[in-house]
Order: C-alpha cells, then structure tokens, then sequence
C-alpha cells in the first residue's frame, strides 16, 4: 500500500494501451499495488495500429511474452510502391535473410493482442479496470496525487499518463506543448477478411510468412503520407496515414474518399478482390518527434507512449508501438526506484528520463529529430513519383517506329533544374 | 465485394455503444468558422458537413474517437472529450 498511508495504490495508469499494459506488467512483476483504468470495454478496444510490430528493440526487455503473444504474420517480404497516377514502380525486399529466426517484425491487430497482454499483467498481479474514462486528475500543492473517474477519487503515488495521443491527462498535468496539426498524422484503414490461402497466393508467402507493402504518391493523392497493405492471418489491413496540415490545408479530396481511390488502383483491387471489410477504424499519430515532445515526467507523474509523442515516421519505417513498450517499462522502473527512495517528486521520478536517454527510444527520437521536416516535402509525393513513372514509360516501350537511344530520352527528364532539385532532396535526406 | 459498401456501410460494421450526449460539440457561435471546415476533410468518418446556411454540422453517428477534427480545428471551436466510460466505438481487430 501506499507509503504514507495515505494512497491506495503505488500507481495509478490510464489508458489500456501498449504502453500502460507494460508499464502496469513490469510494475505488477515487481510486487508494486497497481490500478490501470481503460474505458473501453477491454484493453484494446480503443485502439489502432497500422499494421506491426518490431520485436528486435523490445524482445529482452519482456522475455517472457514473445513465444505466447498473439502476433498475425512473420513479416517476410517488404515492398515500397512509389505510385504515379497510371503507373507504379515497387521495389520488394525479400529472401532468405528474411525467413530466418527470429524474425524482426509482425503483423499485428491490436483489439487481440492488447487484450492478451493485459491478460498477462492482470496474472502478474495488476488490478485492471475496464470501462472507465478517467475525467481529471487530483492535483495537490502542484503535485498530481491521483484521478477522478466516474465521480470517484483515486489516490496513488504516481500517475503514468498512458492515455494515448491527445493524452487529457498529460494536458492537465501541464506538461504538453499546444497541438499544432502539422505535427499529427490520421492513420485510418480497413480490415478486408479473405481466405488464407488467398491471401498466401496473391502475396507469395509460404505458410506464416506475412507481406509488408507501402505506397506513396498517388496513392495518398499526393498527400504527404504513404498507404499501406500488411497481411494477417486471415484479413489485411489496408489504409493509409495522411498528415492533418496536408487534408486540411489543401482540401480537394477528403479523407474517405482518398481510401476508396487507393482501393480502386488496379494493383490494389486485385489483391482485395472479394474481400468482405469486417472493420473500419482510425487513430492519430504523433509525428511531430523530439522537436514536439513536452515533458515526460512531472510531481506524481509520467507520461508514456503515444502520450508522449513516441511515434516516429521515418519513410519505410513507421513505429511507435515499440516505444510505447519500452516507455512503459522504463516507467515501471522508475516507479519501483522511486518507491525505494520515497520520493515521487519530479526529482525523485527524473531516473525515468535517464533510463529513457540509455535506451533506444531516446537515441532513434535524437537521431531522427529532423525526419518529419525532411519527410513533409510536397515533390516527394506529386512530382517525383510522376516523374519515376514518366521515365519508365519511356525506357519500357517498344514504339511502332525506331526506339529513342536511353541517353537522350534520360536527359529529356532529368534537366539542369531537375538535376539541381535532386541535389537538394539529396541534402534534405542526409539529415535523416 | 469490399468496395461497394460505402462508408455510411463500413462505419456500420464498426461496434458502438451509444453514449448519453455525444462526445464532440461545436461551440456556440462558431458554426461558420473556417477553422471548422478542415473537419470536412480531415474527418476519416466523414462526419462534418456544411448545410444550406452555411454552418458546419457534426454527426454523431459512426465517430471513430480519432480527434483528427480536434487537432484540425483546435479547442477555440470543439469541445471535445472521449465518449463516457464502455461507450463509443468499441475495435474488435484494432
């Protein structure tokens, strides 16, 4: 119980995602009383991925759960699809290197996954209360001593704000920067149930192997963004992130109607054909990364996950439930240490940002810090693809009379500006 | 085939339970503010309108909780918070 008495728990988490599950597992681990509280009917219900997970980051920091976890496909076949408006060129990655354990990433849904995980917490000794929206914090003498839900005060030691990317409870607290959209992504997909077998034979894969596909240009109508197919065991899920600046700002499409035109893109229909869509869902995503970030820890409080602004778009690579992962665990630890000092101040709870800056999740968000600003580049998603799509219509075809030589038709395209303008892409990307 | 339902169809597959209020109001006075037609486009469940007078409208049914409308208009003209406790869209696949 608490340490004077006087709190209930020695932590309070809200939010039921991957985050607070980790954070409420860990602590449960180590013997700490802990209440997380979920509105949703279960852990999971409010929650939204794109489509997988990385292992590799967190796998040593959670031994125990990666053989059960309820994962969909191993991922053994990336593709990348820059798409023009009657074209596309796809690069695929694939082979041997990437059939061999253990593998680096999954296909994932999270309605099953984080209702498994908060299955494991609840056996390690979390109390998990589903159900319950927490409506504010208490906040004594500048010092968060727990929430309100449902008309009831909680008092804990600590709060983990866990409560995702709009994290009320982060807000109130006082730690976060205003929201500014451009650094928010919407990430909105469908889940198109097929057969297994279907699926295995439209995407090449053998057994459990699972496909990764990305699409940029066209495929989003320009906006900066990217689509996305990932197979699962028997469905994909299909959609899309789009920058908010980028629907909002420039509104010709909206957003719905961008997801139908992908799924009518020859390539896509073909691989969709005869699916029946089972869900539709959305999410925000926090793009903006280090620059945006507020602060992680304050009087009685942490912030984790999404909460926090952990979620990175780095092209090929878009993460964030690792983060929320480690975050949680690095959260817990921090908890425990503080428990031992007695000292839930600010000060007391600062162990969390120095395990967070040993860790990878501070490194990556250091290291990536200008990707949104050099990724948020209108030409990467109008011109360039267009222009990838014209150069290869033009080395591909065989005309009725005598074919051009390859030079003189390259040079046609890439002028003395194009050549300048891919100088600057060039030293745009060399910041990432 | 799954791309001929629509989206007043694909929301209808979703799970939701219905809340007392609706979770998301437009602030009094603010029904014309340009701020607000960005939910038109930003809104993944298309549920921002404008009608004949010229105010922007929000449906309640279908509201996926994302908050892309509250990041694209901004707290000045939404009041916004999740839907009560067990209610609101309920993600079996997520």
């Amino acid at each position: 119980m608490g340490s004077q008495g006087e709190s209930s728990f020695d932590a309070i988490i809200v939010g039921g995602g991957l985050a607070g599950l980790a954070a409420a597992y860990t602590m449960a681990a180590e013997g700490l009383e802990v209440l997380l509280l979920e509105r949703g009917d279960y852990c999971g219900a409010k929650n939204v991925t794109g489509g997988r997970i990385y292992i590799n980051p967190v796998r040593e920091l959670f031994p125990e759960l990666w053989k059960k976890a309820p994962l969909e496909r191993h991922i053994a076949h990336e593709e990348v699809c820059l798409m023009s408006r009657k074209s596309s060129i796809t690069m695929r990655y694939d082979g041997a290197e990437l059939k061999e354990e253990p593998y680096q990433s999954y296909s994932v849904l999270r309605g099953k996954f984080d209702k498994w995980l908060a299955k494991e917490a609840e056996r390690k000794g979390a109390m998990i209360v589903t159900r319950s929206r927490v409506d504010d914090l208490i906040i004594e003498d500048g010092r968060v001593k727990g929430v309100i839900a449902g008309g009831e005060e909680l008092r804990a030691d600590v709060v983990i704000a866990a409560d995702g990317v709009l994290s009320f409870t982060a807000r109130k607290a006082g730690l976060l920067k205003d929201i500014a959209s451009n650094n928010y992504a919407v990430g909105f997909k469908e889940i198109i149930e097929l057969d297994p077998e279907v699926i295995e034979e439209r995407f090449n894969l053998e057994g459990n192997e699972g496909a990764a596909r990305l699409f940029m240009g066209d495929a989003t109508a320009g906006k900066f963004g990217g689509g996305f197919i990932y197979t699962n065991k028997t469905s994909l899920s299909l959609g899309m992130v789009v920058g908010i600046g980028a629907l909002a700002e420039n509104p010709d499409l909206k957003a719905p109607e961008i997801l139908d035109r992908f799924k009518e893109r020859p390539e896509v229909a073909r691989l969709i054909n005869g699916g029946e869509t089972a869900e539709y869902s959305a999410h925000l995503i926090p793009e903006g990364g280090f620059k945006a970030m507020g602060e992680l820890f304050g009087d009685g409080i942490l912030v984790v996950g999404d909460a926090a602004g952990f979620s990175m778009n780095i092209g090929v690579t878009v993460r964030g439930m690792e983060y929320a992962l480690a975050s949680g665990h690095y959260a817990a630890r921090a908890v425990s240490e503080a428990k031992q000092k007695n000292d839930f101040t600010r000060s007391g709870l600062a162990v969390y940002a120095g395990l967070l800056n040993e860790s990878f999740v501070m490194k990556d968000f250091i290291n990536f810090k200008e990707s949104l600003e050099v990724l948020d580049y209108p030409p990467l998603f109008t011109h360039y693809p267009e222009l990838a799509g014209s150069i290869m219509k033009d080395l591909y075809r065989v005309p009725d009379g005598p074919k051009e030589r390859i030079y003189p038709t390259m040079r046609k395209y890439l002028t003395m500006s194009e050549f300048w303008g891919l100088l600057k892409l060039g030293r745009r990307m060399m910041k990432i | 085939m799954s791309q001929s339902i629509g989206l007043k169809g694909k929301l209808g597959l979703n799970v939701f339970k219905e809340d007392r209020v609706f979770h998301i109001k437009i602030k009094t006075g603010c029904e014309k503010d340009a701020r607000l037609k960005r939910a038109i486009f930003a809104c993944p469940a298309g549920l921002y309108s404008e009608n004949d007078n010229g105010d922007v409208v929000v449906s309640s049914d279908g509201c996926l909780e994302c908050g892309c409308c509250l990041v694209a208009c901004g707290s000045e003209v939404l009041e916004w918070h999740y839907p009560s406790g067990g209610s609101g869209v309920q993600f079996r696949f997520g």
